[in-house]
């Protein structure tokens, strides 16, 4: 295992250093120029070109990327060219509300989604099956600001029962974390209760045709046990494969959610950096969430591993 | 699970919810102690130094924690606000400024002389006005700690307008050690003299900016008026929050969770007025003008007849209506220093007004126009402007020009409209923006006026050497009903050659809860005076 572990990191590198080299290439032959941002609209040419040369900008591409390859290495991300904050500082303030949205949508998607997906299995055919199904038809087609607004005009709105935006971290308290978290998770769940579903109700439907299920069955065991102990067990593959994709897709890809509950989380970060050309916070956001994949596509051998003792690397 | 660990967990689990709810309630006490003025405002705050940027974010966020050595008033007359006294001598070519006694930094340290003319210096460097005003400057000299001269080459007409120039770039004044940094790169601090102190701490650019009241900054006795007077703060702390979903922003202000938010959508102001606990007040009276610039640099618009056709093609009500739709916020204006400012005149203004199809199609085949293509730079995602292209796309095309609307994204256009190239090489033939009436209520501040060409000039390169003498000899002038008959003559000079063309004035107002009392009505958004009941 811990072979397996230190392969696949040592192996992260080279697939790291690519990212770096694409995204760096990338956003330098793209359109745009972070000096006449900064500058504003009144500036004139010679003022865009002093900022320029100031940021470096003017340098060819491969002195500006040895530069920030060096700073790399030596585990420094840069400096925002805008506000000159340092990028690592900017993640670190965005990354707790994107991980909090990731982490209990992914908790309250899989305590519901399991279960239903279990049950619609179980009951294939029947009507419990075609309304699952059906639920889950309209949780993949829902689209999620669609959703979002719903939940705010109801919720929030009406019954006042949430606030309409923004985040509390945990260190402000229990309560006031959870009442800014509920809705965006609620939304944000939604496809993802849909998918885990779906996914489980094939893996178990697969499994449930099984000779040892037969056996179970034949042994006299009541059927929780079977679905649970039995079934499940051997299915789980493929949903903790399906369910860390979907952490994987979370932490990249909750900015329409962030948008309209107003967190501010890195998704939105990625999007403000991209419209304003801040080069050093997309490199560094972009490395990040690579690393995010690498660690999760390891966690998911990982748990293949503990889940089937059938499987080797 | 064995049941004593389950007992375990569940104890663990529920001293966690209570320390939580503990913590929150701890947090929400604190908070209800305190007066929170919460303002959404037009963008996130991302370059905290209003002199590196025309921004208009981060001239906001200047007022509110730097002073000014002089401001405006409601009339556009310019009012001592650090300086006690100044006097002028008899040749008008020294100024001596006194500062007010015992004006302090955020740091502790006091307000000098040697702050004064170092802030002064590196503003001078990025402002149009203040360009102008240190190419008539001999020398800036520190008298004492508390008084300094400006000495000049010639008498200049507006040595106190530059300084108490209420918009981008607005002379801050800032402790030496900060004025000090390069005019090109970003000052490494926060700390101005301002009735409010920046909380470093609590600063998420783009997202969060938190300010706290001032205690040791002095109020002037005079009513606040513009960004001239009193700075009394009422509130303890002052929070801006961005939020860039309009409808979100709408359903926080329904909901409480805001107080004032700044720049509504336009579509949204008809639902915010049927809430009873929200007021619609327009709090920057100047307004803003939107803009058609055309690059003279290339052909076909390097040809002043062509140009002339296309001002003749436009009128500004179809841009109005496309961009702000309610007529009770905009205004058909010919004056290119606004409508509204002691500059205002409509002489010389043709066109814009009513298009004259048939008069734009006699004078561009006059031209010599031969179906060249017209490049025009649509931002599709900078909803204040957006639909300006559009309308313009139809109405050149009725004239018979072969037109290309490029869609893109704002900052592109900003990086592209920077070359001078080509149109095969990226370069551009028009584009759209939009202007704070207070950025151009005069023909040095106003950088469409501008005759310096590729040096020095804005977008789009007008060169004009007319322009620039009348420009010139405004600055010289010290007599107001002159420089009247100056501007007026510049704003001719404008339409007949055709700088830019005006598209008409409006008015972004601003949504407030009723319980939020003194809003001041400013050039830019300021939020001292206010109350919070």
């Amino acid at each position: 295992m811990l072979r397996l572990i230190l392969s696949r990191l040592v192996a992260a590198i080279p697939v790291m250093g690519v990212v770096a080299i694409f995204v760096f290439l990338l956003l330098r032959l793209s359109p745009g120029d972070p000096a006449a941002i900064l500058a504003g609209d009144a500036a004139t040419p010679e003022m865009i070109a002093a900022i320029r040369a100031d940021l470096g900008l003017d340098r060819p591409i491969w002195e500006q990327f040895i530069t920030w390859a060096g700073q790399l290495a030596q585990g420094d991300l840069g400096k925002s060219v805008l506000s000159k904050q340092p990028v690592a500082h900017m993640i670190g303030q965005r990354i707790e509300p994107t991980i909090s949205l990731a982490l209990t949508t992914l908790l309250f998607a899989v305590i519901v989604a399991v279960p239903i997906g279990i049950i619609a299995a179980w009951k294939q055919g029947g009507w419990i099956d075609r309304g699952i199904m059906a639920l889950s038809v309209v949780g993949f087609s829902i689209p999620v600001f669609v959703l979002g607004y719903i939940l705010i005009y109801f919720f929030s709105m009406k019954l006042d029962i949430f606030p309409v935006q923004g985040f509390a971290s945990l260190s402000e308290g229990l309560l006031p974390f959870l009442e800014r978290i509920a809705l965006p998770t609620l939304t944000l769940s939604f496809i993802y209760i849909a998918l885990f579903a779906r996914i489980t109700r094939a893996a178990m439907l697969e499994v449930l045709g099984e000779d040892y299920i037969r056996t179970a069955h034949a042994k006299g065991l009541n059927e929780s046990t079977v679905l649970v102990r039995h079934a499940l067990r051997n299915a789980a593959v493929p949903i903790v494969s399906v369910i860390g994709i979907g952490f994987a897709l979370l932490i990249g890809g909750v900015v329409i959610t962030e948008t309209v509950f107003n967190i501010p989380g890195v998704g939105r970060l990625v999007v403000e950096a991209v419209l304003a050309r801040d080069y050093p916070i997309i490199q560094g956001v972009i490395l990040l969430f690579s690393g995010v994949y690498v660690l999760i596509n390891l966690a998911i051998d990982v748990a293949y591993v503990l889940l089937d003792p059938r499987i080797r690397y | 699970m064995r049941p004593r660990h389950f007992r375990q967990l569940v104890s663990v689990i529920g001293l966690s919810i209570g320390l939580g709810l503990l913590a929150g309630a701890a947090t929400e006490a604190v908070a209800q102690d305190k007066k929170v003025l919460r303002f959404i405002p037009h963008a996130g705050l991302r370059i905290t130094d209003p002199i590196l940027t025309t921004a208009f974010m981060s001239r906001n966020h200047g007022y509110m924690i730097y002073d000014t050595l002089f401001a405006v008033d409601d009339k556009m007359q310019v009012k001592p606000q650090m300086v006690e006294k100044y006097e002028v001598s008899g040749d008008k070519l020294t100024y001596t400024f006194t500062l007010r006694a015992g004006q302090k930094f955020h740091d502790g340290a006091p307000v000098t002389s040697a702050d004064v003319i170092a802030s002064l210096a590196r503003w001078g460097k990025n402002d149009t006005m203040g360009q102008k005003l240190f190419s008539y400057t001999k020398e800036w000299k520190e008298v004492d700690a508390n008084t300094f001269q400006l000495v000049l080459k010639e008498p200049y007409g507006l040595v106190l307008d530059s300084l108490g120039k209420p918009s981008s770039n607005v002379p801050f004044i800032m402790p030496k050690r900060m004025a000090d940094t390069p005019a090109n790169q970003n000052v490494p601090d926060e700390i101005g003299s301002g009735p409010y102190r920046f909380v470093k701490a609590e600063f998420q650019p783009g997202v969060k900016v938190v300010y706290e009241k001032n205690p040791d900054y002095k109020p002037r006795s005079e009513p606040p008026s513009f960004t001239s007077g009193g700075k009394v703060v009422k509130v303890d702390r002052v929070e801006w929050t961005s939020i860039s979903d309009p409808q979100t922003a709408m359903n926080a202000l329904i909901k409480g969770e805001v107080d004032i938010w700044e720049q509504p959508a336009f579509d949204l102001l008809p639902e915010l007025k049927k809430q009873k606990d929200i007021e619609i007040r327009n709090l920057q009276p100047l307004g803003m003008n939107y803009m058609l610039r055309m690059n003279w640099l290339q052909p076909p618009l390097d040809n002043v007849k062509v140009r002339q056709a296309i001002l003749h093609a436009i009128q500004q009500e179809d841009y109005l209506a496309a961009q702000v739709g309610d007529p009770d916020y905009y205004k058909v204006c010919g004056a290119i220093f606004g409508c509204s400012t002691p500059l205002k005149t409509e002489e010389g203004a043709v066109g814009i007004k009513k298009a004259d199809v048939a008069k734009a199609k006699k004078m561009l085949a006059e031209s010599g126009y031969k179906g060249e293509k017209i490049v025009i730079m649509a931002p599709t995602d900078l909803n204040s402007i957006n639909q300006l292209p559009l309308v313009s796309a139809p109405l050149l095309r009725a004239i018979g020009m072969n037109i290309e609307v490029q869609s893109m994204d704002w900052q592109t256009l900003v990086g592209r409209r920077a070359k001078t190239d080509p149109i095969d090489q990226g370069g551009w033939h028009i584009f759209h923006t939009a202007w704070g009436t207070a950025d151009m209520m005069n023909p040095i501040t106003n950088a469409g006026v501008k005759g310096l060409g590729k040096v020095g000039g804005f977008f789009g390169w007008t060169e004009d050497a007319v322009i620039e003498k009348l420009r010139d000899d405004y600055a010289r002038e010290t007599d107001p009903a002159k420089q009247k008959a100056i501007a007026t003559a510049v704003q001719k000079r404008l339409y007949e050659m055709v700088h830019y063309i005006p598209l008409g004035e409006y008015f972004q107002p601003s949504a407030v809860r009723k319980n939020i009392k003194g809003t001041l009505p400013s050039p830019a958004f300021v939020l001292w005076n206010i109350e919070k009941n």
